[in-house]
């Protein structure tokens, strides 16, 4: 039995939750303007100074502290450094290809915290190495040393829960994707950003409007579902009528993703916030597996809206029409069924889960963002693409295949490349079998 | 309001190295999606790979900077053939899918602490520049005039830059003036009629592919030798950018990448220079200057979309020659 220490990055929700109380963070890098990179707002000392530096960030359980002191050390400087507002420090440094020893003076932490890691009786003094890049960074994990030791077993257990619960929220807004793709031929881009708004207007009526926020969702979902409406009846069916060809009408779902996603942008900022209940303790269930009460709703949840959905597709007639469209439509509209009719239903539905799945993401990341949506996009794209262009269903069971994957690759790989791992198995697989999981062959022409 | 110090910021991003750097990723794209009709998703990853390539060859092996310039292409030739072999005999929204999340796993790759020694993950690369200054024949000193003051190490790159653009752009207007070139093209059109004159398309397409992939990864190198390498960069947001500078100037024609990156730069920056001055004057009371700031990303996404629709052939184009690929 091997064991495995629990010490993980932040930005993994679950791990950290499962880890108990350590964390210290990377500044998390999304370049988010044309070329110009994001630079990082940290207490600088003698950065003007000298070419090289130190940095990096002092968090707790992802709680940024401030005005900690540390020191860094060695070839001729000896600077002191307190950490700003969100916990970022940086030192320049006359040397590269040379150690510095960078001490973090415990007396300036709260109460009852110490630097802890295993097997290292000073974890508060760190030594470093500006490499020939002349940038090194030290970032600290802080906690309250507890700590567990869990079996590999639970811990496979424990990923594969949360590999499915995070499929089926992709799963959510797979389908959506998948269904639009069948029925008109959209590649739409601009998928991610209905997911975002799902959990915007979440956010704007739980937490500004003040609503509960088992009002504030069906509400979020019933306007996602009037977002894929808007755009259906302002953008795609005009688009429809002028015959526009499929790879134009990628390219406008990708201009209509970047408006959306900056126009999120100037309402809610830069920053992440959370919905009302997002940051609750998780309790224990069996093994290592521990869940919050609003992680198994959301599991419940998103169980009951994907047999929903089937039973539509299945049952129904729209359902049928809208298969028999996926198949043929030129054929359908000679059998006279509304194309357009069925179009539209189609996009309220891609929009009202897109919505929901945006929710559910709020909480699983947790936390919502202007551009959480694009985050997803291409794990998106990898559901459909694996379970077959065009079929729900298969878009469904991608959808819950890169959900495990995400999740259980990181027993392996670095968790900062968990999201990388699903794009290579989609990849792979495209070698092997083209049309995907559940796809079929004619279709990849 | 300052109207002067606006228009010269404006303008003086007409030469600049990011400009340069978008025209030279443009036109690489001209080549994969404009000639070939190649739905190249990933052009962010084939500079990014020009990018790196120079810095870590600087950096990590210690070697002069033209071999970092050669590696930098090199690698970026090598993506294109590991990507172009298996996914160049699928359907065109398959090549899309993978260029894009191969793109993306690159990107994730320069980012991961595990190869901070290398790639320096989120820090990016920075202190590379010491060789490639010192080897400018240019005396210090501030030169130009107008907008377009600049030093002596602004020059340097802005020369080379224009070098690589001239040579690149010299090249594929040769190529797709020949009979290579009407190859390509017929591709674009219409595949199956020209794999029954007996032309082996796949070749084609994997050579488009990689010639586009060189010069779109010249474009990460002159871009990295203006600044520093960050992976924040290469999202796919960059790519986005770059095929609406494409589809401004024209997918199908030489000069019309050139054209749109300038425009689509002047435009930025005039817009992020106009929008925060306008709310600070009182203009636009209903703003914060931040929001300002997003404005223009907002009109870009809209100018995306119009273009498209209203004018698919870009401004330089032919509407007869890009039928967008089915």
């Amino acid at each position: 039995m091997s064991l495995v220490r629990s010490a993980t990055p932040a930005h993994h929700p679950r791990r950290r939750r499962l880890a108990g109380a350590f964390v210290a963070v990377l500044a998390g890098l999304i370049g988010l303007q044309l070329l110009v990179p994001f630079a990082a707002h940290a207490d600088e000392v003698d950065t003007d100074k000298y070419p090289y530096r130190v940095s990096g960030n002092v968090q707790l359980d992802n709680v940024p502290l401030a005005d900690v002191e540390l020191n860094v050390k060695g070839n001729g400087i000896d600077t002191d450094v307190e950490t700003d507002e969100n916990g970022q420090w940086a030192v320049g440094v006359p040397e590269k290809n040379a150690d510095y020893t960078v001490t973090l003076n415990e007396d300036t932490l709260p109460e009852g915290i110490a630097v802890v890691e295993e097997g290292n009786e000073t974890p508060n003094i760190k030594e470093v190495t500006v490499g020939p890049g002349g940038r090194v960074t030290a970032n600290y994990f802080i906690g309250e040393g507890t700590r567990n030791v869990t079996s590999f077993f639970d811990v496979v257990i424990e990923r594969i829960v949360n590999g499915l619960s995070f499929g089926l929220m992709l799963a959510l807004a797979a389908i959506g994707l998948s269904l639009v793709f069948g029925t008109t031929g959209i590649s739409n881009f601009a998928h991610a950003e209905m997911v975002t708004f799902g959990a915007i207007t979440a956010y704007f009526f739980a937490n500004l409007v003040g609503w509960p926020i088992w009002v504030a969702i069906p509400v979020a979902v019933a306007l996602s579902a009037a977002l894929g409406f808007g755009l259906d009846v302002t953008v795609w069916r005009p688009l429809r009528r002028r015959r526009v060809g499929v790879v134009q009408l990628m390219i406008v779902s990708i201009g209509l993703s970047l408006a959306l996603r900056y126009l999120f942008q100037f309402f809610i900022g830069g920053n992440t916030q959370q919905l009302p209940g997002a940051t609750e303790l998780p309790i224990d269930l069996f093994g290592s597996v521990s869940m919050t009460v609003i992680d198994m709703v959301s599991i419940v949840i998103s169980i009951v809206a994907l047999l929903g959905f089937a039973a539509w597709l299945l049952f129904t007639r729209i359902g049928k029409a809208t298969r028999a469209i996926s198949d043929n439509p030129s054929l359908a509209a000679a059998s006279g069924i509304d194309v357009d009719g069925v179009v539209r239903i189609v996009w309220i539905i891609a929009g009202g889960l897109a919505g929901l799945s945006g929710v559910l993401a709020a909480y699983y990341r947790p936390g919502l963002k202007w551009d959480m949506g694009s985050e997803f996009l291409l794990l998106l794209f990898a559901a459909v693409t694996l379970g077959g262009l065009g079929t729900a269903f298969g878009a469904a069971v991608g959808a819950i295949v890169i959900g495990l994957v995400v999740e259980v690759s990181t027993l392996w790989i670095p968790a900062d490349l968990r999201f990388a791992a699903p794009l290579v198995v989609l990849i792979i697989i495209l070698l092997f079998r083209p049309q995907g999981i559940l796809g079929r062959r004619e279709r990849i022409g | 309001m300052d109207w002067l110090q606006i228009l010269q910021n404006s303008a003086s991003t007409i030469i600049a190295p990011a400009t340069i750097a978008y025209a030279l990723a443009a036109l690489g794209l001209a080549v994969h999606f404009g000639y070939a009709g190649l739905l190249n998703m990933g052009i962010a990853g084939f500079m990014a790979l020009g990018a790196y390539g120079y810095a870590i060859t600087i950096l990590t092996f210690g070697l002069p900077w033209y071999v970092g310039v050669l590696v930098g292409i090199v690698a970026a030739l090598i993506f294109a053939l590991i990507l172009g072999i298996p996914t160049l005999r699928l359907r065109g929204d398959y090549l899309a899918i993978v260029t894009i999340a191969a793109a993306e796993v690159l990107r994730l790759l320069f980012l991961t602490s595990a190869f901070d020694e290398v790639t320096g993950s989120a820090d990016g690369l920075s202190g590379y520049h010491t060789e490639f200054r010192a080897a400018n024949p240019i005396p210090a000193g501030s030169y130009g005039f107008g907008p377009w003051v600049y030093n002596e190490i602004g020059w340097w790159v802005r020369i080379l830059g224009f070098i690589a653009l001239v040579l690149a752009a010299l090249v594929v207007y040769r190529l797709v003036n020949s009979p290579w070139g009407r190859v390509l093209k017929g591709i674009r059109e219409d595949e199956d009629a020209v794999r029954s004159l007996g032309k082996n398309v796949f070749g084609y397409k994997l050579q488009a592919l990689m010639l586009g992939g060189g010069i779109a990864a010249l474009g990460g190198i002159i871009y990295a030798m203006d600044r520093n390498v960050n992976s924040g960069v290469y999202v796919t947001s960059l790519t986005f950018f770059v095929y609406t500078a494409l589809l401004l100037g024209g997918a199908a024609t030489v000069f019309g990448p050139l054209l749109g990156s300038v425009i689509f730069w002047v435009l930025q920056a005039f817009l992020s220079n106009l929008l925060p001055a306008l709310v600070s004057s009182g203009v636009l009371p209903f703003m914060t200057t931040i929001q300002a700031s997003t404005v223009r990303f907002i009109l870009t996404g809209i100018a995306l979309m119009l273009l498209v629709i209203f004018r698919p052939q870009g401004i330089l184009g032919n509407k007869k020659e890009l039928t967008f690929v089915k």
